[in-house]
């Protein structure tokens, strides 16, 4: 007998307050799910030929392909300026570091069609770096310009994953390294850089997502040549909703499948993370 | 040699006061004192992980100043061992020589001198602490390092892996001749290790001496509260028999328990509490027994810390409570019996 009462017990001591949170994630992961994946199904149920269409139409083709190499240009600039950078915060203390670093930060709290405002001004014909480089490289309305707002926008995503993994390899491991004979830049390379290396693929898989899906600074900055989420937003304006969710469809399932790839490789990394 | 001139460092919380310190070549120097007072930090400036503010480091004559740790010729190891968790056994051995661009170093060798070799393609994270402890001494000693700094190497580890790793501190040190610098908060470690002993407290260094003169002779309280509480001597084995020796302390025979063989060199630990002072001889189980003159008495607490002096300039501590004292009306300069038992010394 004392044994069901245990159990009944057990029953009864499930906490109302978990209770009310796991219902709030059910209704967040609810509203994502079903969003996205309610648009995929009706397109493919509904208008599976319009999908075909877009599939096979070149100019969809060629703003998706821009939409990844420019968020991959953007990317890669952001990790040769941002490791850098997220070693320097991570491992020294130097004066106005906390402001150094709010600042890096401005970019993911500012409003996108203000940062497009912004990098229009400073990198336009007339602009403080637009116009003694325009003889050498044009913003405006080119892949220079498009790269430009995704990197100003997408850089502290990669900039702060990678301090936060240099921050959890132990600074003794470098330590050691050096007594053991390795210069400062070779104790970054065969001890830092690989121990914060899981870090530094997140953060430039999340940085590489936020230049694909930025929108507001580079119609700003770089209307053409056209990045998927502008060809969308041209057609939907233009031509409605049926003509523009075929390629938004097409954009997500393309690049949803990349990060998945990315996402398996790197939860197959072995983690060093600091205990 | 190893000098240390006048060094100052600030770390805003902490600071290091002007320390001077000179250590010989080939000697077991240990910094001895409580957690906090600054004892891995002089490794750092040392290893050139800093920078003193104020004075200098000079190995053999050359100041090292602003020399950075990879040019130094130094091993470190760290209490928690450190050892690159991306690379096996013998990659971690081997990064030293890679650095340096040394080809084919003998790394099975070394992993065979500290019994390791079995271990050779394992990651450091499945090892044992003991046997993370050997690797990165394997790690540091295979570059040939002029000067060995470790930091708390045994702390870390239970007491039977303790006894192993100070054997092969021991070897490491009479086979290598290095100069070896081993930062502890633990005394009988420091005891039965150093041939000069450091005492750090609060940033700076307050006593250097050989373990006789810092464990006979406490420079102060603070000094002597912190290294005079615990018995550590040394002895020699002159009877084995069944587990049972017999050890000679400066020519006092104590009889305690342990498998050493006859004509070792070993050390007993003793804590006070265990030894019982009386004023006349009386029938009990302990097997050691000994006529003493109470040298001084100190009050700790509740407790008195009562130095006896057994003859033949063997001293030991005993802690007893205030009224036992009273009770037995004990002052120094008094003759007393002391005993304890063979099962209350620790031998190593």
């Amino acid at each position: 007998m004392p044994r069901i009462k245990t159990r009944l017990n057990g029953l009864g001591q499930i906490n109302p307050m978990l209770v009310i949170f796991f219902l709030s994630l059910s209704i967040l992961l609810f509203f994502v799910f079903i969003t996205l994946s309610n648009m995929i199904v009706q397109q493919i149920v509904s208008d599976f030929s319009g999908l075909i269409e877009a599939v096979r139409d070149s100019s969809v083709l060629e703003a998706i392909f821009l939409s990844l190499y420019s968020g991959f240009l953007a990317t890669l600039i952001s990790f040769i300026l941002g490791v850098p950078t997220a070693y320097l915060l991570a491992r020294k203390d130097f004066i106005g570091k906390r402001i150094i670093e709010s600042i890096l930060d401005i970019p993911v709290v500012v409003p996108h069609t203000v940062a497009g405002i912004a990098l229009l001004t400073i990198f336009g014909a007339n602009g403080l770096i637009g116009d003694p480089l325009e003889s050498i490289v044009q913003f405006r309305d080119a892949l220079a310009g498009t790269v430009v707002a995704m990197l100003f926008v997408s850089a502290p995503y990669l900039t702060n994953s990678a301090r936060e993994g240099f921050q959890s390899v132990d600074p003794r491991l470098e330590n050691a390294a050096r007594s053991l004979g390795a210069p400062l830049w070779k104790a970054f390379l065969f001890v830092t850089f690989p121990l914060a290396s899981r870090h530094l693929l997140t953060g430039s898989i999340m940085c590489w997502a936020r230049a694909i899906s930025e929108f507001g600074a580079v119609i700003m900055l770089a209307y053409y040549p056209m990045v998927g989420p502008t060809l969308i937003y041209e057609r939907f304006t233009s031509m409605g909703l049926s003509e523009s969710r075929p390629i938004a469809v097409l954009l997500i399932l393309v690049t949803l499948t990349i990060f998945v790839i990315l996402r398996m490789i790197s939860s197959g990394w072995r983690r060093y993370d600091r205990d | 040699m190893i000098e240390i001139k006048n060094i100052y460092r600030n770390w805003g919380d902490f600071s290091l006061k002007n320390l001077n310190l000179t250590i010989q070549n080939g000697e077991y120097f240990v910094l001895l004192g409580p957690t906090g007072a600054g004892k891995t930090l002089v490794l750092e400036l040392m290893a050139g992980f800093y920078q003193p503010e104020k004075g200098y480091i000079s190995f053999n004559g050359n100041s090292v100043g602003t020399l950075s740790p990879e040019k130094r010729n130094i091993g470190f190891v760290y209490q928690n061992y450190s050892l690159f968790p991306h690379m096996d056994v013998g990659k971690n051995i081997g990064f030293g020589a890679r650095m340096r661009g040394i080809k084919n170093p003998k790394i099975r060798d070394m992993a065979e001198y500290l019994d390791i070799s079995h271990i050779l393609h394992r990651n450091p994270e499945t090892l044992s602490g003991g046997e993370q402890q050997r690797v990165a001494l394997a790690r540091a000693l295979i570059i040939n390092p002029d000067i060995l700094l470790l930091d708390e190497p045994l702390s870390a580890l239970d007491p039977r892996t303790q006894e192993d790793t100070r054997k092969i501190l021991k070897k490491v040190h009479e086979d290598t001749g290095v100069t070896v610098v081993h930062v502890t908060h633990d005394q009988t470690e420091a005891r039965v290790l150093a041939d000069r002993i450091g005492v750090m407290m609060d940033g700076g260094l307050v006593q250097v001496g050989t373990p006789g003169e810092i464990f006979n002779k406490p420079a102060n309280n603070k000094v002597a509260d912190f290294v005079g509480v615990e018995n550590v001597f040394n002895g020699i084995v002159t009877q084995s028999n069944k587990g049972m020796i017999n050890l000679d302390v400066n020519g006092n025979n104590i009889c305690a328990i342990s498998d050493y063989e006859k004509d070792e060199t070993v050390y007993g630990c003793l804590r006070p509490e265990n030894v019982t002072i009386s004023k006349t001889e009386f029938e009990s189980s302990a097997r050691n027994t000994f006529y003493a003159t109470v040298l001084e008495m100190e009050l700790m607490g509740v407790l008195l810390r009562v130095k006896l002096n057994m003859g033949n300039d063997f001293n030991i501590n005993s802690l007893i409570t205030r009224q036992s004292a009273t009770e037995l009306d004990l002052k120094p300069g008094d003759r007393v019996v002391v005993s304890f038992k063979a099962a209350a010394i620790h031998i190593i």
